[in-house]
Formats: structure tokens, C-alpha cells, sequence
């Protein structure tokens, strides 16, 4: 079997990505393939990586607000290249309120401020299997 | 069961005068005031002076900005500092693509020289003084401050206030650069050069620890890095043929309150006693100003905890009673429901009663650095400062700063604390209570939340359309062909910079102009 093939994006202007690389060190220890694009991507970026890579997970983290604007962005991108079958996580600081929204829009799961980097890892792990 | 600072400091259960001799007082102490400054940066402190209450806002437009500052000036707050959106940070205008969702999010929309004269609008710049959080953009907002000061009838001579303008911890913390390292330090030199000659009492850089670490950093890196920066600025102004004793002393620093109250106190000590070390001996300073190291003290945000959110209140407290009791010369300190959306007035004023309480009513500030001379703190003190020095000789071996930055090695020291730290967090042995201790069912306390208002991006926007409308286009592109040819020249941007602010060019076009000679940097990743 494959190794599962994670992208990890910052999308938007903002620059915090101490979380981001967090999870991203928890996968890559978890055996996970882990490539994490940096800082103040764009959607269309985000979903040109995804395609060029052969991901099966994206994972975004927000923490300036703008999830409801720049989420469904990617979603519809993955889903006009034929990629609605990659699994989109969304971290960082979204409020509760915002999680169906988010969930309605086609992210699988939401992680809120506080989650431990390895629920995300058995997360992704249970997915799989 | 063992014992440790939250940097992983081994603390023992009782210390001595061992740890602490009476002889090493003259030397390693001193009085407040005076070499080394371990003590203190002034000898009366805040009997002389309090210190300022310095709470951050800003946000959507500038007028709603200019409502708040106004407030909080009511309310007794004594200097003000302003937070900018991510456009704008990033030298964007409100009606660039990618600016989509972004403007007046995390602070204020500023376009144009017409928002920042909106945003001082009633407040006089000679009352108050601004602490500005912007660096890569820093010469556009600090040419549209000295501006508005000038409509104002305040004299460039007479405006006081701060520019974070400290790129360097974008590139290994925050990341809000555009241009690459070299010419990023250029411009941040070029305001300290301006502002020596024509705006004396501004405080031109603040190079911040207080980022490095939220980014993950523990105590010891945080002052190591910070203090390198800090290196790395002196010694490109001494190459610039400025002299030390002229700049240094508008030169301000901050660090932040984490966790461990006498670890975060005795960070603080140290970081005086290393500074005035390194001002002396490195680049002899004369001047005891520029051996002073002045410091904003933040709360960090990253100790705040979602769950259980009152509990943060109490934090905060701890934050600012770290900053007293550190000696800071500004205090922030953050408010309960940060952890969520930006602040609700509510609990932006409690942050601000939080800081009076200690001023006014616990007797903290009657007395100069009331913890000298316990044997813990000074001995704290002294492994502090002896580790950081370590990583300055590392950095020094490396070639400095620049260089210790594009290796990657500042990028991985700090990924592998926040990765020792989260495993400490993972397996309980650092306990964050609400969160991997005393959790509650209940939902606890949900917050009054600040709203973002989905009208404040079309506003800004046709604010900025109908600025275009109004301006001589004339004026403006002559502004923007005079700054290309500075910067081609290689000479100071400020005057050409201030020149295009006052023909209105915005932030976009004046940093369009910057990219378009410099280009944008891609920052190399490290995550293992």
C-alpha cells in the first residue's frame, strides 16, 4: 500500500504557521508523505500542487478569518480537476458556529483551537483504512 | 518527579546564598539605573513613571479605528498601538485579488494617506504617542504618520512614537516579508536614518522577541534571537556609516510573558544586563542611553486556551504582573476572548482595568525590582543569560544573524522546541488547565464575539476607488517615477516615500514600485 500523501497549505496573507508545521512533523512521523507549501498560497495554487502531487489529503490551516472565503475555494478547484475525492481538512482558528458551514461545503472535518496534533493523525489514519 | 522551568531549566527545592553571593552584587546587579542595568533601565522606575498601558487595536475602517482609540484615550489608556490588516501589512491595497477577505480583518484598512488622516482624526500626535505594528510596509505608514503630524501643525521634531520595523523576525517568525533579506534590512535602515535626522524622539525599530516565541521558541531562544537581531541592525547601521551613540538609543525591544512567572522576571533581568554588555563591549557605545534596553512587554496569545476562556483573565493578570515585576516600559496585555475572534470591547476594557489594578492598588509599583536579590531569580538570572550567550556564539560562528536565518538553523531550533513543547503538552507532563487537565463538560462561558462587519471590505473599497477619482494622477505618478529612481540610486526612500504618501499614492503602488526593483521573496520551509 501507498504511503498516504498529505498537502499542507497556508492560504490567504496570514504568516502564522506554527501549528501548520506541527501537524506536519506529527504526520511525517506517522509515516506519512508530508508536503507543506508555505506561506500565502492561493487557492489555485493549492489545487495545482494537489494535482501535480497525487494527494489523497489537503489540509489548510486559517487564522486570520478568512476560512468561509478562501475554504470553498479550493473545494470548488479540487472539484472542477477531478480531485472530489481528496479529503479536505480544515485547522486553526475557525469558531464553532463555523464548522457546519464549513462541513456543508465539502471539508471533512474541522479541527478547532486546542487539538492535539496526533487526533489529527488518527483522523487521517482512520480515514484510510 | 522532576522539576524544571518551562525552558526546560532544572530548578532546585531551595536555594542559598550559594546561588547568590553577597560580592556578586556590585558587579552582576548594580543599582537601577546604572551599568549593567540588571535592575532596571531608570533608577526610579515607576515611582518616576509608570509604566505605559499599551493595548493593541485596530480594525476594519478607519473610521471605526478612530472610535476605538478615541475610547480606549478615554478610558485612561496612555499611548496607543495600531494594528494593521494583512494587505496592508503586506503592501497590498484593499482591491488587489488577494486581498479578497482580508481587509479590516486583523486591523485597520489603510490605502492611503486619507485613511491615516481619518484614523488621527481628534487626536492630537504631540499628546499621544503610536506604536505601530508594521515592518515590511514600515516606511509607507511612518511617512503617512509624519504627514498627518504635519496637516496637524506637529512638527516632525516633536512626534513620538514606535515602527516595529524589525524584518528580520518575519523571516523567522511572523511572516509578513515581501522583498528579500538584503534590501529589507536596507529599508528598515533607512528609517533609522532618517529618523535620526529629522524625527529625534521616534522609536525606530522595536525588534521583538515576543514573535519568535509564539512561532515556538522557548525563553532562551526567544532572548538569544531577539538580542541577535538586534546585532544584526547595529552592525548594518555602523556599516552604513552611522554611529552608535546617534541611533541606538531610539532603538526599543520587546519580549513576551509566557507561563513561568520568575523564568519570564528573570529573562527580562538578564536580557538587560546582556544587552548593556554587548552595547559596551562590542560596539562601545558611550552614550548610557544606547545601553538601555528598553522593552514592550506582551502578553502571549499562544498561552491563551479556547476552553474554559475566563480562565484567560486570570493569565493575563500573570502576564502583566511579569511585566511589572520584569521592569518593562510598556505593558500589554491581551484580552480573554483573543483565542477566538478579534476582542470584544468588554474584554478589551477588562485588559485594560487588569493593568490598573496592579498600578493602583497592589503596591507592585512602590518599589524598584522588588525580587532582586532572591537567590533563585538571581541565579535564574545568571543561567539564562549564560545560555543565551551560548547561542549568540553559535550565531556569531555561523556569520551572524543573515546567515544563521538562510541556513535554515534559526528556522529549525525554533520547530524543534514547539515540537518538544506540544510533546510536553501531548503527554501532560506541561499541564494547560481546561485543556489537557480539569477539562468541563459544560460549554462554559461563550463569548460576546466580535463581529467582522461584511461591509467594511465594498466600503474601503469604494473609499479607495473614489480616493483615484479624486487625486492629480499627475502628482502621483511623478511621486512613483521619483521613488524608482531613489531606489535605483540606492539612496534613503524616505523623502521620495513621504513625498508620494502626500500626492496620495497608495501603499499598493508605492510597494509595486519596491517589488518591481527588488522582487518578492519565497521563504525556504523547514518542518522536520
Amino acid at each position: 500500500m501507498k504511503n498516504t500523501r498529505v498537502l499542507l497549505a497556508k492560504v490567504g496573507l496570514d504568516g502564522h504557521d506554527r501549528g501548520l508545521k506541527l501537524v506536519a512533523h506529527y504526520l511525517m512521523e506517522a509515516g506519512m508523505e508530508v508536503i507543506y507549501l508555505g506561506l500565502r498560497q492561493t487557492p489555485e495554487q493549492v489545487v495545482s500542487a494537489a494535482l501535480e502531487e497525487d494527494v489523497d489529503v489537503v489540509g489548510l490551516s486559517f487564522l486570520a478569518g478568512d476560512h468561509l472565503i478562501l475554504a470553498p475555494r479550493v473545494l470548488e478547484g479540487l472539484k472542477r480537476s477531478g480531485l472530489e475525492e481528496v479529503m479536505v481538512l480544515v485547522g486553526g482558528i475557525v469558531l464553532e458556529r463555523d464548522v457546519p458551514r464549513l462541513e456543508a461545503m465539502g471539508v471533512r472535518k474541522v479541527f478547532l483551537p486546542g487539538t492535539p496534533p496526533g487526533e489529527i493523525v488518527n483522523f487521517i489514519q482512520g480515514a484510510a483504512t | 518527579m522532576s522539576f524544571t522551568t518551562d525552558s526546560g531549566i532544572p530548578v532546585k527545592a531551595v536555594y542559598t546564598p550559594d546561588d547568590f553571593p553577597e560580592r556578586d552584587y556590585p558587579k552582576k546587579l548594580g543599582a537601577p539605573g546604572e551599568y549593567p542595568y540588571t535592575r532596571g533601565v531608570y533608577p526610579t522606575m515607576y515611582r518616576g513613571q509608570l509604566w505605559t498601558m499599551r493595548q493593541y487595536a485596530g480594525f476594519g475602517t478607519a473610521e471605526e479605528t478612530n472610535r476605538r482609540f478615541r475610547y480606549l484615550l478615554e478610558q485612561g489608556s496612555t499611548g496607543l498601538s495600531m494594528a494593521f490588516d494583512l494587505p496592508t501589512q503586506l503592501g497590498l491595497d484593499s482591491d488587489a485579488p488577494a486581498a479578497e477577505g482580508a481587509v479590516g480583518r486583523v486591523g485597520v484598512a489603510v490605502d492611503s494617506l486619507a485613511d491615516m488622516e481619518t484614523i488621527f482624526e481628534g487626536i492630537p500626535l504631540d499628546k499621544v504617542s503610536t506604536s505601530m505594528t508594521i515592518n515590511a510596509t514600515a516606511p509607507v505608514l511612518l511617512a503617512m504618520v509624519l504627514a498627518v503630524g504635519e496637516r496637524q501643525g506637529v512638527p516632525a521634531a516633536k512626534l513620538s512614537g514606535t515602527t516595529q520595523n524589525d524584518i528580520l523576525k518575519e523571516f523567522i517568525a511572523r511572516g509578513t516579508y515581501i522583498f528579500p533579506p538584503q534590501p529589507s534590512l536596507k529599508l528598515a535602515l533607512d528609517i533609522v536614518e532618517y529618523c535620526q535626522r529629522h524625527v529625534p524622539r521616534w522609536n525606530t525599530m522595536n525588534i521583538a522577541g515576543y514573535h519568535i516565541r509564539e512561532a515556538g521558541a522557548d525563553a532562551i531562544q526567544e532572548l538569544a534571537f531577539t538580542l541577535a537581531n538586534a546585532i544584526a541592525y547595529i552592525e548594518a547601521a555602523v556599516r552604513r556609516g552611522l554611529a552608535v551613540d546617534e541611533f541606538a538609543p531610539r532603538l526599543s525591544y520587546s519580549l513576551g510573558c509566557f507561563r513561568d512567572l520568575f523564568e519570564e522576571i528573570a529573562k527580562y533581568r538578564a536580557a538587560r544586563r546582556l544587552f548593556a554588555r554587548i552595547m559596551k563591549e562590542r560596539f562601545h557605545a558611550r552614550d548610557p542611553k544606547s545601553l538601555l534596553f528598553r522593552t514592550f512587554s506582551g502578553s502571549c496569545g499562544s498561552t491563551l486556551v479556547a476552553q474554559q476562556p475566563l480562565n484567560n483573565i486570570v493569565r493575563v493578570t500573570l502576564h502583566a504582573l511579569m511585566g511589572v515585576l520584569g521592569g518593562h516600559q510598556a505593558i500589554h496585555t491581551a484580552c480573554w476572548d483573543e483565542g477566538f475572534a478579534l476582542p470584544s470591547q468588554e474584554a478589551a476594557t477588562i485588559a485594560l482595568r487588569t493593568q490598573q489594578i496592579l498600578a493602583y492598588e497592589s503596591g507592585l509599583a512602590n518599589t524598584v525590582d522588588p525580587l532582586a536579590g532572591s537567590y533563585y531569580v538571581e541565579s535564574l538570572t545568571d543561567e539564562i543569560e549564560r545560555r543565551a550567550e551560548e547561542y549568540l556564539s553559535k550565531i556569531d560562528a555561523m556569520g551572524g544573524m543573515l546567515a544563521a536565518i538562510e541556513s535554515g538553523y534559526i528556522g529549525r531550533e525554533i520547530q524543534a522546541a514547539a515540537v518538544r513543547y506540544q510533546r510536553a503538552v501531548d503527554s501532560g507532563e506541561k499541564v494547560i488547565v481546561g485543556l489537557n487537565k480539569f477539562q468541563s463538560e459544560e460549554a462554559g462561558e461563550t463569548p460576546d464575539l466580535f463581529e467582522a462587519d461584511p461591509e467594511v471590505e465594498p466600503r474601503q473599497k469604494r473609499k479607495l476607488a473614489e480616493l483615484k477619482g479624486r487625486r492629480s494622477p499627475d502628482e502621483v505618478n511623478q511621486a512613483l517615477r521619483q521613488l524608482q529612481e531613489t531606489i535605483a540610486r540606492n539612496e534613503n526612500v524616505m523623502p521620495a516615500v513621504l513625498d508620494a504618501v502626500k500626492a496620495y499614492a497608495t501603499v499598493g503602488e508605492i510597494c509595486a514600485v519596491m517589488r518591481k526593483h527588488w522582487g518578492e521573496y519565497r521563504a525556504p520551509v523547514h518542518i522536520a
